[in-house]
């Protein structure tokens, strides 16, 4: 009998990053490389009367929308963000052109020199400026809320958060003839492809992008460096010279897309036996000066509105509005940690309300197998949320130390968040928009090769691929390699986002191996191609949010324990639990690294990370400013797996990426409520917030 | 320009620059060694760490001119030792490592903090770590990682 797939193995990238072999976009060396540096608005709103550029020395060059061949406008959804404003600029920070030369001081210095004349435009920072407006219904809410016995309304708000990848953005490129090479620290080497096609206006064996080692991503990698791909890409078309166009933190934190902040109404009918029967919701996210993948974000919030609850009926609304900020845009999660924030809160906050235990009420609404979706989908699968519950309840003690501290009232709290996410794309997204493919190779040697578009970011995708295939033909990890991605020679199986990769991309990649399996010959070369064939029973309307807006869900608990200083009002976490039902784990100790990476990213987002934006500026410049977590303010965590394998993943496997993000805030908000006996609404529940809080808040 | 002396990587180096030049830069640059990366510029990320006369230092805030008579040690040397493999094993057998751009940096972390501590506290760990920054793990496998390599170390240190 083969051994169980999840017992871990060592990464196949392990000693290359370790020894700091392991080569990023900016340990490429490329022969005479030049350097480029964005000059961008210094303005938060206006138009463009003139640019002055200084006298270029020889071997300088400025780049500008001028010389985009294509479309000037970065393929995302809408292609509404120019690659290099015409003549409207949107937000402060917003690229105007690009100064490339061989000396980095004497770039900069012509930046310096550029003279910009504009006339301002009055910014809009409210919702005046509404891109998208969503609405969708289950069954009849106006019904069950005019004959509702009470009802419930609150408001929750959620900040920024910036991803904070170590390795900043960065791209290099060159051409060879009339064929443009670009390399880059990125999510979706297709998305990069298909940007630059755009703008080029070229045929698709012109350009072709390459995935070296990946710093972190988290959602950051994910749109944006079509943005930077394109234009370095016309920056090579114009100069025919290799140029390296790598960002500085500062600029990075400036003026790359952050998770949008959001404010969430929401209306519950609640009838006499205490039973939800109705919710009603309002989600507003401010998009910033483009669209960019905004309306995608908006419907996965919307789409779990309800949270991990089955409510009969359901009346959803959402807008996405613009304002003259810097665009938001992917993070980890995608819309899920603001809408499963508020829904937790607002299911907490109305059981301290009916003067009942909010777990209770929570564990009476959970979503069943063979229930509704919030969308009227159906959850197919087996929900062990009960089981997934009680084991988290048993290994952090939750039910006696809640109410231990409940009684001593010394500022500590505990917090528990239930919470799912849909793996994949939205709706049909990946029949219609991704059609993933990908492709095994065995050479005569019996070597292996995976070649799909997957980026490994640090999530392991790379270890878990080669897992997967190794698995399946019963042949050594060593025979397999997974190549980074090059559009040359891989596949589009679309891009590392979506929690897709191992149930998606991995389901198809077991299906290759499968296959080569079955006709294996040794020493005789083989290649198998597989397409991604949508499961039938999938329907999904997009225009009314109407049927499966996802082929499988993974679900979680996280609990979390803090102490709040009773002078400074600081936060300590003293521990947290997790369990969660991923479908199979590929790998236990690459999930491990999933769960704890990720709830310490969720924590954060609901009390310590802050970014603020004040008339049109992001007001935290760098890492000294933005306080993402470091080694000392972390707990001990204890995290476990209840397997729950789903048919369409590899070996039963779902989506693990965003999860372990998801149910971090509420849980971590709740907790600091329970502590300081106030209603906590908005986060990221700040040492200042919970002081005012104390003085002024509700009970 | 000026003429600064110092010891890399145990051999001794003369470099004619710009005094005021980081040191990230010399060595990534003039001395193609690319181990060291640059994450903020600032000291706050602690990717840039290289060891100076056996301290860990952000390379990003340390000058040239202040590297003279110094003794640098970066990622590509220590690698060749056998302390290095004790961490490199304990790092891997932990899942002490993800997207791999803070882990250079960790990991002469972990030599500055063996080297004066053999026996270091979880708490000893987590201030030794606390500045260098990793968005990936959460930081609790490279604490553990390191309590492995002071164990299975024992000796080296």
């Amino acid at each position: 009998m083969q051994k169980d797939i999840s017992i871990s193995v060592n990464k196949i990238d392990n000693y290359e990053k370790i020894s700091g072999c392991a080569k990023y976009v900016n340990d490429v060396e490329i022969e005479g490389a030049l350097y480029a540096k964005t000059f961008r608005s210094p303005i938060i709103s206006g138009e463009i009367v003139s640019i002055t550029v200084p006298k270029l020395p020889d071997g300088y060059f400025a780049v500008d929308y001028r010389d985009v061949p294509g479309k000037n406008g970065v393929k995302i959804i809408k292609d509404d963000m120019p690659i290099f404003a015409e003549k409207i600029l949107r937000y402060f920070g917003e690229p105007i052109l690009l100064i490339v030369g061989p000396q980095k001081s004497v770039v900069q210095s012509l930046i310096n020199k550029i003279i910009l004349e504009t006339k301002l435009i009055e910014p809009i920072y409210d919702e005046s400026n509404i891109a998208i407006n969503y609405h969708y219904e289950k069954g009849n809410p106006q019904n069950a809320f005019s004959s509702a016995n009470r009802i419930f309304e609150y408001t929750y708000q959620t900040g920024y958060q910036e991803q904070a990848y170590i390795e900043p953005q960065g791209m290099i490129g060159y051409s060879e003839g009339d064929k443009i090479t670009l390399i880059g620290s990125i999510q979706c080497p297709y998305y990069v492809k298909n940007a630059v096609l755009l703008a080029l206006g070229c045929s698709s064996e012109q350009v072709r992008i390459i995935q070296p080692a990946v710093g972190g991503a988290f959602g950051g990698k994910e749109e944006f460096p079509s943005l930077m791909g394109c234009q370095l890409a016309v920056a090579i078309n114009k100069i025919h010279k290799p140029i390296r166009l790598i960002y500085e933190r500062e600029e990075d934190i400036e003026v790359t897309t952050k998770r949008h902040p959001a404010i969430i109404r929401m209306k519950a009918a609640v009838d006499s036996d205490n039973s939800l029967v109705a919710i009603s919701s309002d989600i507003r996210l401010d998009g910033g000066a483009y669209l960019g993948l905004s309306n995608v974000v908006l419907s996965r919030a919307m789409i779990a509105t309800t949270g991990a609850y089955t409510i009969p009926n359901v009346d959803c609304s959402g807008i996405v509005y613009l304002t003259n900020t810097v665009p938001n845009g992917a993070f980890r999660g995608f819309g899920a940690p603001q809408i499963f924030y508020a829904v937790e809160m607002f299911l907490n906050h109305i059981a301290k309300d009916l003067g009942i235990d909010p777990l209770d009420f929570k564990m009476k609404h959970l979503a069943k197998q063979g229930d509704l979706t919030s969308t009227s989908g159906t959850f197919r699968d087996p929900i062990l949320m009960n089981d997934l519950i009680k084991r988290a309840l048993e290994i952090s003690d939750y039910r006696r130390k809640s109410q231990k501290y409940k009684l001593e009232n010394q500022l500590r709290g505990m917090g528990i968040s239930l919470f799912f996410h849909g793996c994949g794309f939205t709706g049909s997204g990946e029949a219609t928009i991704i059609k993933a493919q990908v492709k095994l190779h065995k050479d005569e040697q019996d070597n292996v090769d995976i070649l799909i578009a997957a980026v490994d970011m640090g999530q392991g995708v790379r270890t878990t691929m080669s897992k997967i295939v190794a698995h399946t033909l019963g042949i050594p990890m060593d025979k397999v390699r997974f190549p980074y991605p090059d559009t040359d020679f891989v596949p589009d199986s679309g891009p590392t986002v979506a929690s897709r990769t191992t149930m998606i991309v991995g389901g198809l990649v077991a299906k290759a191996a499968q296959k080569m399996h079955d006709r294996w010959q040794n020493g005789v070369a083989d290649t198998v191609i597989e397409q991604y064939v949508q499961p039938d029973y999938i329907v999904w309307d997009e225009a009314t949010f109407h049927g499966d807006a996802y082929p499988a869900y993974s679900w979680g608990v996280n609990i979390v324990d803090v102490s709040v200083d009773k002078v400074t009002n600081q936060v300590t976490l003293e521990e947290a639990w997790s369990v969660y039902d991923l479908g199979k784990a590929i790998d236990d100790l690459v999930i491990k690294g999933q769960a704890e990476g990720g709830i310490t990213q969720g924590f954060a987002y609901g009390y310590l990370e802050n970014m603020e934006v004040k008339n049109g500026k992001v007001r935290q410049k760098n890492m000294t400013d933005y306080i993402i977590p470091t080694a000392l303010d972390t707990t001990k965590i204890t995290t476990e797996l209840i397997d729950n394998p789903h048919a369409g993943g590899p070996y039963g496997a779902k989506g693990a990426g965003e999860l372990t993000l998801i149910g971090g805030a509420p849980a971590v908000a709740m907790a600091i409520e329970n502590a300081i006996f106030r209603r906590v609404h908005n986060i990221p529940v700040t040492p200042e917030s919970i002081m005012e809080l104390i003085e002024y808040g509700n009970r | 320009m000026a003429i600064v002396k110092f010891t890399l990587n145990h051999q001794p180096v003369t470099v004619q620059s710009d005094l005021n030049r980081r040191l990230l830069d010399v060595i990534r640059n003039d001395f193609n060694l690319k181990g060291l990366k640059e994450g903020c510029g600032e000291g706050e990320c602690g990717a840039c760490a290289v060891l100076i006369n056996h301290e860990i230092v952000n390379s990003c805030l340390f000058v040239l001119a202040n590297v003279e008579g110094k003794e640098v040690i970066t990622i590509e040397e220590f690698a060749k030792t056998k302390r290095f493999t004790v961490i490199k094993e304990a790092f891997a057998k932990m899942g002490a490592v993800q997207c791999g751009f803070c882990t250079p940096g960790m990991v002469i972390a972990t030599e500055s903090l063996l080297h004066k501590n053999p026996h270091p506290t979880e708490m000893e760990i987590k201030v030794a770590l606390s500045g260098n920054l990793c968005r990936c793990t959460g930081y609790n496998m490279i604490v553990e990682a390191i309590q492995e390599a002071a164990k299975a170390g024992e000796g080296l240190w």
